[in-house]
């Protein structure tokens, strides 16, 4: 069992990172026939693409902090995915990993604190808010329940970020391409949302296999 | 679904060295993705950059030349270029004037297009910004990510590139393609919807019968659907929504544009029948382009631009230009 007082180091999220890249491999069909739906085909390709950038350079150059492992793979997805999810998803793990700073063992805690930056950063960048039906919608309770500690923080991050996706199916976009459809986003779920609650699955995963 | 292509991953560096062959008189670096006119920087003058998703051709890289775009960088398909494509564009064509980048009003080419131009400001670059955003299916509200940018872009890179090809500074060339974004609608619509290579199937379900009103050019659905009209009826309706917003008192400029799928045959029909609807409605049209200039992959429908044009926009909009898909004058 893994609680937020446990110490997480590089390589944590150097696990975290690399089954985030497998699952968005195994769900780019499921992220894109979503994106088809009220968007423009695109998201799971484009993620594919980042998160496969982020495992090369990792494994060319890995730091050996929490901290600057987050900044390099950051830096991979704006400069290789391209669209909105590159530089919204490359903050969430810049911000996310300055904000954890070069220490080389982080806490749950601290970990959940950054994370709360990262997403507050995206939330800015993109000018969304929570109900906008973007990714938004699963990061916030994601972190959140991270946040809020118990005996499994990471599994209920995960449950949360997975509630918060499922969530946007009835809600009407309101950031974003599917803006523009108006009350026709109505009953999809989002994209961006779906491909956030992956990376709160990847955490559970990596911290787990401790 | 059968393409003309290798495969999904490789259609995009497959058509930039397909580019290559066949301009010369472009710089194409394949690997990062960047499109640039060969005798760049040319001396004393504002760099045009522009930019956005593939799939569109000829925009972006068909618009390089001398009197447009001094460079391009397609993203992957129908995503905007990441803001390494952008700075390196920006480093190649800056003669020490500065570099205007022409962005389309989408969430991802404004926020890399945003990151690019810190980093380039970062190098000593002076970099300045036009947003276009004509389409009027789409209306600006708290709730929306505003106006998408389609076929008013082609305006805009032809007027500034003309002016920046006279050597005019950063500040006036900025100030002209604003004046032709903000003077500028468009409404389009779809028969058909285009299929991602990556995708493989058609993006929208849209049956036979049926056509989309106010898509945008990236496949997604638009405003409403209704059963399939005349290319008179459509020409009534988006000629219609684009002077409800635009309200011209003098004359304009008309782009008939392919969606990619829609043959010339018909796009000059169609082409007719905006004429038709702008006599009616007393709107002088000074100069009419027809084509396939701002696509969609093989979505089959067209989009109408009218932008209000003043004596100077119409000087410079026949200026000399020499690019693969835009070429007078010279």
């Amino acid at each position: 069992m893994t609680d937020l007082t446990d110490e997480l180091d590089a390589d944590v999220i150097f696990r975290w990172l690399t089954a985030a890249a497998a699952s968005v491999e195994r769900e780019a069909d499921v992220l894109t026939e979503l994106d088809s739906a009220i968007g423009d085909a695109d998201h799971g390709s484009n993620l594919q693409r980042g998160f496969a950038a982020v495992v090369t350079a990792l494994g060319k150059e890995s730091p050996s902090a929490p901290g600057p492992v987050l900044i390099l793979a950051g830096r991979q997805l704006v400069s290789s995915v391209g669209g909105a999810s590159g530089p919204l998803y490359g903050t969430l793990l810049r911000r996310t990993g300055k904000a954890l700073g070069d220490a080389e063992r982080v806490t749950g805690a601290q970990l959940a604190e950054a994370m709360r930056i990262g997403v507050d950063a995206v939330a800015q960048l993109g000018g969304a808010a929570l109900g906008d039906k973007t990714m938004l919608d699963a990061l916030y309770p994601g972190v959140e329940a991270l946040a809020a500690g118990g005996p499994h923080p990471y599994g209920a991050a995960r449950t949360a970020a997975d509630e918060g996706a499922l969530a946007t199916v009835p809600m009407r976009a309101r950031k974003g391409r599917a803006s523009y459809l108006g009350e026709r986003s109505v009953g999809h779920k989002d994209p961006g949302a779906t491909s956030s609650a992956l990376l709160f699955t990847a955490l559970a995963g990596a911290v787990a296999d401790e | 679904m059968k393409m003309l292509i290798n495969v999904p991953e490789t259609v995009v560096a497959d058509a930039l060295r397909g580019i290559a062959a066949a301009h010369p008189e472009l710089t194409v670096d394949v690997d990062n993705r960047v499109v640039v006119r060969r005798d760049a920087p040319v001396a004393n003058k504002v760099g045009l950059v522009s930019g956005g998703g593939s799939g569109h051709e000829p925009l972006h890289g068909g618009f390089v030349g001398r009197g447009m775009l001094d460079a391009a960088c397609p993203g992957a398909i129908f995503t905007s270029p990441v803001p390494d494509q952008m700075t390196r564009a920006a480093a190649a064509v800056d003669s020490g004037n500065g570099v205007l980048f022409v962005v389309k009003n989408y969430t991802g080419d404004v926020l890399n297009f945003d990151m690019a131009a810190e980093l380039a400001e970062d190098e000593g670059i002076q970099v300045g910004k036009v947003l276009v955003q004509d389409d009027v299916a789409v209306t600006d509200s708290e709730f929306t990510a505003g106006r998408r940018g389609t076929g008013a872009t082609l305006f805009v890179e032809k007027i500034a590139g003309a002016l920046a090809e006279e050597g005019a500074p950063l500040e006036r060339v900025e100030a002209i393609a604003r004046q032709v974004a903000d003077s500028s609608r468009s409404f389009g619509v779809a028969l058909g919807a285009c299929t991602t290579p990556s995708k493989g199937s058609p993006t929208f379900d849209l049956p036979p019968g049926e056509l989309e009103l106010g898509i945008g050019i990236h496949g997604e659905s638009g405003r409403e659907r209704r059963p399939m009209m005349t290319s008179g009826e459509i020409a009534d309706f988006a000629v219609d929504a684009v002077l409800t917003d635009l309200e011209p008192d003098g004359p304009v400029l008309a782009l008939v544009n392919g969606m990619g799928a829609t043959p010339l045959i018909e796009l000059y029909g169609f082409c007719a029948e905006v004429q038709r609807v702008l006599d009616e409605r007393r709107v002088p049209v000074a100069r009419t382009l027809v084509g396939n200039y701002v696509t969609s992959l093989d979505m089959a429908g067209a989009s109408v631009t009218l932008c209000r044009a003043d004596e100077e926009m119409l000087r410079l909009y026949d200026a000399p230009v020499s690019t693969p898909a835009l070429r007078w004058g010279c």
